[in-house]
């Protein structure tokens, strides 16, 4: 939660002259950008699928109740435990009684946004348990004691110039800027934590209802150390993750990693069942699913229902503009971009997002991308009308936008814009054009030049235009 | 020549105030096309930017108002993709009353962007460009994401005589104009910018084609700033019947 007490805009305004954080966004979301629309170019099949998900989502919302209930008999039938966090504390508390209670000092962790939004880090040292992230990208967030900035790529703002040099700092070593030789370096960090940790700990992308199966979606491998080495694991789930049945998951994973990283699948696709049963050489001796409600349940009928069909894919954070520009962390939440504006809404609620819903032109591109259809730029504007209703927008902004709808529904009074408008313009127009502005309006032209208001205006106009018929 | 088709200009606030040579290029074009035009006194704007930034009563009022004005119109040509779309997607939602909300799907219904008329209703495409020379077309994101149009303006453009149409990289990404998010964020709305007329610029392009004054507002005006010889122009501007008017 990097410095909520500065303004929005100057945060975006920060990331904005942060030279390295463009150069890392611009190639990495490009990149997102390009292997994403081949993928979906590549599989015909790829829009009747993405329906069929949003079916399957739409569908299972209507009976969660009944889809957890299932999964939670199937999980604990493997011998697994079920809990059920209905706040981010509670989550935290289950975890917390589960290290303690098998003395665990170790933990490693495999991505997670699930973990990341209920703070387990900071919770876990608290308590006198380590956590180490395996992932990659988490590896060298953790390094950097910072948060993620994008939902699958959580150093995406992070070049591999600045990778090297932190991992330089903590090695004490001068170290190449070489993507693979970092790898390397991290592979080798992390081996002995996979073996030394007793618990292990994921969130998990999908959860089987029928089957009772945890699946969770991996390219660095680090995702099966996680779940097979230590004594124990703890997955941390959102309840709006569970799927019916394995055909429903099939749908799903044929778009999941196309909309994130362009893949036909990912390189790794774990389906845990349980902890380890008699007779099997791998895996713990107790497995537990941490169910986390943290205000999903309440808006299967509120106005962010749609987004409990997120995915988490990250396909429309590298599609937005916004968050082209200024990245994850400028947002201030643990979920970054458009999708994250109304995950923030759904977990802090609507006057949170006051100045984030406006990071947002609209554009619509979020939506196009998001595997689910999930129409985003639409709540925005229900989250910004809530704002207004509760007067939670700034007074002045308010007093503006309701003398501008009185002035919009009085053409008496509307036919005055014009010429009061070419009045007070009178000392600033040069050309035709209008360079600099004083006070609300010096924002607009701060960067760009205004057209003065016409010298005869379209209405101004019509009759003579009557006349040429 | 006369062609039966009628159509109500709805000039769009932007339109009015700062771009009347588009309306007025839009009534010339479309008399010579043998369309009989009409402009419905008393309008406003459509109230898209009260609507985006959650102002939805009144929106609404704005909308209750604007619906009469078109009630005897065969067409309306609107030269705005994102006033076309306020129009067409969001006037009906906004009426809670079912005889205004059935006028107002029937207005969506018959409410058209300039290049949707030119192509779907006049079915016309083969103009002369008033500006020979190289062109890129810019998408607006409520024609193109919005009303789904994204071939009308092309075809046009590709048949324009004395143009040559060159795409522009990243033709579908946002100008960051967004109304009201121009002067909230106006940094990041200026980066945004910034990329949108590089690539602009990279075209070689002598003209820059948008079918939105919102977008023409903030690519022009970003143009002026940087004194670039790139001409932000209304695809009304271009077109010219049989070689001028």
């Amino acid at each position: 939660m990097s410095e909520l007490s500065t303004p929005f805009r100057e945060r975006a305004a920060h990331a904005l002259d942060d030279r390295f954080l463009q150069q890392a966004l611009t190639i990495a979301t490009t990149k997102f950008i390009g292997l994403r629309r081949e993928a979906f170019d590549a599989f015909p099949d790829g829009d009747a699928l993405r329906d069929r998900a949003r079916e399957i989502k739409e569908a299972t919302l209507q009976r969660l109740d009944q889809h957890l209930e299932q999964l939670i008999d199937n999980v604990e039938g493997l011998g697994g435990r079920v809990h059920y966090a209905d706040t981010a504390e509670d989550a935290r508390r289950i975890i917390l009684d589960i290290a303690r209670r098998t003395g665990a000092r170790l933990a490693v962790k495999s991505k997670s946004m699930a973990t990341e939004e209920i703070e387990l880090n900071e919770a876990l040292l608290h308590a006198g348990v380590t956590p180490v992230e395996t992932d990659l990208g988490e590896y060298i967030i953790q390094l950097a004691h910072e948060r993620p900035s994008h939902i699958i790529a959580p150093a995406i703002h992070k070049t591999k110039g600045q990778v090297a040099e932190l991992f330089a700092r903590e090695l004490g070593r001068e170290v190449a800027a070489d993507p693979e030789e970092l790898t390397r370096i991290a592979r080798a960090e992390l081996r002995q934590k996979f073996l030394d940790a007793d618990l292990g700990i994921t969130g998990a992308n999908f959860a089987v209802a029928s089957t009772g199966t945890v699946v969770l979606v991996t390219n660095e491998g680090n995702g099966r150390m996680v779940t097979s080495l230590p004594r124990v694991h703890v997955a941390v789930m959102g309840v709006e993750k569970v799927v019916p049945s394995m055909s429903d998951l099939v749908v799903f994973l044929a778009i999941l990693a196309k909309s994130a990283t362009g893949q036909k699948l990912s390189s790794y696709t774990t389906l845990v069942q349980g902890p380890r049963r008699a007779g099997e050489l791998e895996g713990p001796d107790e497995f537990h699913l941490v169910l986390l409600d943290n205000g999903r349940v309440r808006q299967i009928a509120g106005q962010l229902r749609e987004a409990l069909s997120c995915l988490r894919c990250g396909a429309c954070l590298n599609v937005c503009p916004v968050y082209r520009q200024i990245g994850g962390h400028a947002y201030g939440y643990t979920y970054p971009g458009p999708i994250g504006i109304l995950l923030t809404a759904m977990l802090h609620g609507g006057a949170a997002v006051k100045d984030l819903a406006h990071a947002s032109s609209l554009c619509g591109a979020c939506a196009e991308a998001c595997p689910v259809r999930i129409d985003i730029p639409r709540m925005l504007i229900e989250l910004r009308k809530d704002n207004v209703e509760r007067a939670v927008a700034p007074g002045p902004e308010r007093v503006v936008f309701k003398a501008l709808a009185r002035l919009l529904t009085m053409p008496t009074l509307y036919r005055l814009a014009a010429p009061v408008g070419r009045l007070l313009q009178r000392p600033f127009v040069r050309d035709g054009g209008i360079r600099r502005l004083p006070l609300f309006f010096g924002e607009w032209t701060r960067s760009r030049d205004l057209p003065a208001v016409a010298s005869r205006t379209f209405s101004e106009r019509w009759a003579e235009l009557e006349r040429e018929r | 020549m006369t062609t039966g088709i009628r159509a109500s200009l709805m000039v769009t606030c932007l339109g009015d105030l700062f771009y009347p040579e588009v309306g007025v290029r839009i009534v010339r074009l479309l008399r010579r096309l043998g369309v009989e035009v009409d402009f419905p006194a008393g309008q406003t704007c459509c109230g898209l930017p009260l609507f985006n930034s959650g102002y939805h009563v009144e929106a609404a009022a704005v909308a209750r108002r604007t619906l009469p004005l078109f009630r005897g119109s065969q067409h309306v040509v609107v030269p705005s993709g994102s006033c076309a779309w306020m129009v067409k997607h969001e006037y009906p939602g906004l009426m809670t009353e079912p005889s205004l909300r059935a006028e107002a799907e029937a207005l969506a219904a018959r409410t058209y962007e300039l290049s949707q008329l030119l192509v779907k209703v006049v079915k016309r495409t083969r103009f002369t460009s008033a500006i020979p020379g190289r062109v890129t077309y810019h998408d607006s994101c409520h024609l193109r994401r919005g009303l789904g149009e994204s071939e009308s303006p092309r075809a046009i453009l590709r048949d324009l005589d004395g143009a040559e149409l060159v795409e522009l990289p990243g033709h579908d990404e946002c100008c960051g104009f967004g109304g009201s998010f121009a002067v909230r964020l106006p940094e990041v709305s200026t980066a945004i910018l910034d990329k949108k007329l590089a690539n602009v610029e990279a075209t070689g392009a002598r003209c820059l084609v948008a079918c939105d004054a919102g977008c023409l507002m903030q690519m022009g005006g970003g143009l002026r700033r940087r004194k670039s010889p790139v001409r932000p122009v209304h695809l009304a501007e271009l077109l010219e019947v049989d070689g001028g008017e």
